[in-house]
């Protein structure tokens, strides 16, 4: 429990290293491993702006999902045989006959998904209130090759089942690499192994999601931490915690992470656990968004699915693939969607950071550009035709407008005071 | 708190901006999938106008199989139908005899006396006995498996499929069909529910040059030759053979369904506990 003092405020914490006890096993670990020091540091001595509201909930929920997909993903692979012939098989196999294997498989699958949700509602989060701004340009980039890792892991797990749109899926996906001048096809034929998306490409694709892309993404995540604690976290208000700091040292709006937010972060574990759940025990192919119908069919290279659509968080670049006639610049323009988050610390020159103070304009933005987002997303799951390709060539237009005049409009943007202290409302 | 109370109202609003845009978020997230699956349904349900759908199995598309796999009895004659009349063409080649004996709550004495087919250990794959080269040869084409056609298709596919045969003796079985057109599969069902007549009405759609074309649109269904059961029984057939191969698509999704009530109910009791713990320590934060 926390320790209330006279003014009501949490009690401060001994500042810097605790002293190590004497005595007995626990010192003796200390001496040799900083234990204590690392928890008086970056745990109970690591101050959290208290102003968070639940949009925060997103950055441990997204570490939830990696562990769990970290220990869905060992377990199917203790039964799980890659390979052309044995791939469908084997997870009918899990589905079936493995103790709970329908359970894991179904975590695993509702976890992509769940995965891409978190990981959305926390880059949004950022867009919100100025979270990539200065000082923390080095954490969004870092936060976006997480995504980045985050997007190859689904596409080559996507592979694995080696159903039919997981073939035809690839096929589209590692198509696109031949539309580079030159080393195009010669490149597509060096990522498949094959002259056709064939059991070489399923065994490599095996190897990066297992191996490769988790400890990719582990060491890009432990990164974006360490990032983090050197900065602090942003909050709603986008104001410096640290300018204000307390007799004792600490930031006067600032709270211990934990226990605070470690209480506070597991009542979202709860209702996202909740969510989850409803999702994997009750409707686990979510009408065929999570899991869809083409996959309970084997890779066939002789029937093509009627609409080839890739998993439902890659349509929005995916719509912006086929919105142009030409694909070789519809893959460029693809690339260029998903790169311009990388530039977005430096296309934002408001001189506030949150969306609180932010004015009409960037507002306005904001609200075009989620609603482009999600248009596009839903567009990549429709056919290509008439009014869909019309639509999404609008929204693509917007999306990119989004970034291009960012420097414009946050300059021009009336912006509101921002406060001296953070804003909150005790409970 | 020392903030002015301007701040405090501007804070304020823009909590409210920042709790409306997710509102907003969520509902639109929700809209897109309902939209996705209403356009979906939309194309499936396209041909079916109100008018046709009073006639006589015009409205096919809309036909919903409405079956409930926790329904053991329907399951249960589902089984007895698919070993009587599919079994000899079609395979479940990832379920074994005795899994559906335990889930179907079959005793060992009567799946061995009635169901598995002679030679036939109670652990091996339900395969059919049709040797896929002799398929080839009699139909153009293997006759799929169908343990996972329910997953891939859908329960109304296959319901709707099972449900359209019509005589055409344009076919070489002498049989079509208007799910799926020019089947391969002869409606070896027929002894069951007799044999239908489609009769198809001449419309004349304008083509994209302006011109005019003939289209052959279905019209209804004429029973020419009555089979065993009348026409509720064989709906009932069919339904409880679509039953059964929901339960084989996914033999555990009643064992899932049951677990995930009380993880549910867990969870409730949890994030609850969760948030007393959560306001409890906030108590301190001012």
């Amino acid at each position: 429990m926390a320790v209330k003092t006279a003014t009501g405020a949490p009690a401060p914490l001994p500042a810097g290293t605790a002293a190590p006890a004497k005595k007995g096993f626990w010192a003796w670990l200390n001496r040799r491993m900083p234990i204590e020091e690392f928890v008086a540091t970056q745990v109970t001595g690591y101050y959290s702006p208290k102003n968070f509201n639940i949009w925060y909930f997103f950055g441990s929920l997204a570490g939830l999902v990696l562990v769990l997909q970290l220990l869905s993903g060992i377990y199917l692979t203790m039964f799980y045989k890659v390979g052309e012939v044995s791939s469908f098989d084997s997870v009918e196999y899990i589905m079936r006959e493995v103790d709970y294997g329908w359970l894991i498989r179904y975590l695993h699958s509702t976890g992509a998904s769940a995965f891409f949700i978190v990981v959305y509602l926390h880059m949004y989060r950022a867009l919100l209130y100025g979270s990539y701004r200065a000082p923390r340009e080095l954490l969004w980039l870092l936060g976006m090759f997480v995504y980045l890792a985050l997007m190859a892991e689904a596409f080559m797990g996507y592979v694995l089942p080696w159903g039919n749109m997981s073939f035809w899926g690839a096929q589209v996906i590692v198509n696109l690499f031949g539309t580079i001048p030159g080393i195009g096809p010669g490149l597509v034929e060096w990522i498949r192994g094959d002259y056709g998306i064939a059991d070489a490409t399923l065994n490599r694709f095996f190897a990066m999601h297992v191996a490769l892309l988790p400890l990719a993404l582990l060491l890009l995540v432990a990164l974006h931490l360490v990032a983090l604690r050197q900065t602090g976290s942003n909050n709603p208000d986008g104001i410096e915690i640290k300018e204000k700091l307390g007799p004792d040292g600490h930031p006067l709006d600032g709270v211990p992470f934990h226990p605070y937010y470690t209480v506070k972060d597991v009542v979202g574990v709860g209702v996202f656990a909740l969510l989850f759940a409803i999702v994997v025990f009750f409707v686990p192919t979510l009408g065929g968004l999570f899991l869809e119908s083409p996959n309970f069919e084997p890779a066939n290279p002789l029937s093509t699915p009627e609409h080839i659509a890739p998993a439902w968080y890659f349509t929005p670049y995916y719509a912006i693939l086929r919105a142009v006639p030409n694909q070789r610049m519809g893959a460029l323009l693809m690339l260029l969607a998903v790169s311009a988050f990388f530039f977005l610390p430096w296309l934002d020159r408001s001189p506030v950071r949150s969306m609180r103070y932010k004015g009409w304009m960037s507002r306005t933005a904001l609200t075009l550009f989620t609603a482009s987002f999600l248009l596009l997303g839903y567009l990549g799951l429709q056919p290509a035709e008439g009014l869909y390709v019309a639509l999404a060539r609008i929204a693509t237009v917007i999306y990119f407008l989004f970034f291009l005049l960012m420097p414009f409009y946050t300059r021009l943007d009336p912006v509101k005071p921002v406060p001296e202290r953070v804003t909150y409302h005790a409970h | 708190m020392r903030t002015d109370p301007g701040s405090r109202a501007r804070a304020r609003a823009g909590d409210a901006v920042a709790r409306l845009s997710c509102c907003s978020l969520l509902v639109a997230a929700l809209m897109t999938l309902t939209l996705a699956h209403g356009t979906a349904r939309a194309a499936e349900e396209e041909a079916a106008t109100a008018t046709e759908a009073a006639r006589f199995g015009a409205d096919w598309r809309s036909w919903h199989a409405n079956t409930e796999v926790t329904d053991l009895p329907s399951v249960q004659r589902g089984a007895r139908n698919f070993t009587s009349y599919c079994l000899g063409c079609h395979g479940l080649k990832y379920e074994r005899w005795s899994r559906l004996g335990d889930d179907l709550s079959i005793p060992p004495e009567l799946l061995q006396q009635d169901l598995l087919p002679p030679g036939d250990k109670p652990t091996d794959y339900i395969l059919t006995t049709m040797p896929p080269k002799d398929a080839e040869s009699w139909f153009g084409k293997t006759p799929p498996d169908l343990t996972l056609m329910m997953r891939a298709r859908g329960r109304n596919y296959v319901y709707q499929f099972l449900k359209t045969f019509y005589v055409d003796p344009g076919r070489q079985t002498g049989i079509n069909n208007l799910r799926l057109p020019a089947t391969a599969m002869p409606h070896v069902l027929s002894e069951l529910e007799g044999l239908k007549r489609a009769v198809f009405r001449d419309v004349m759609t304008k083509g994209e040059g302006g011109q005019f074309t003939h289209e052959q649109v279905f019209d209804h269904f004429d029973i020419i030759a009555p089979g065993r059961l009348s026409e509720s029984e064989y709906d009932g057939f069919v339904r409880d053979t679509v039953n059964f191969l929901d339960y084989v698509s996914e033999p555990s999704q009643a064992a899932r369904r049951a677990l995930g009530v009380w993880v549910v109910l867990f969870l409730l009791v949890f994030t609850w506990l969760a948030w007393l713990v959560k306001r409890e320590y906030w108590k301190d934060v001012h």
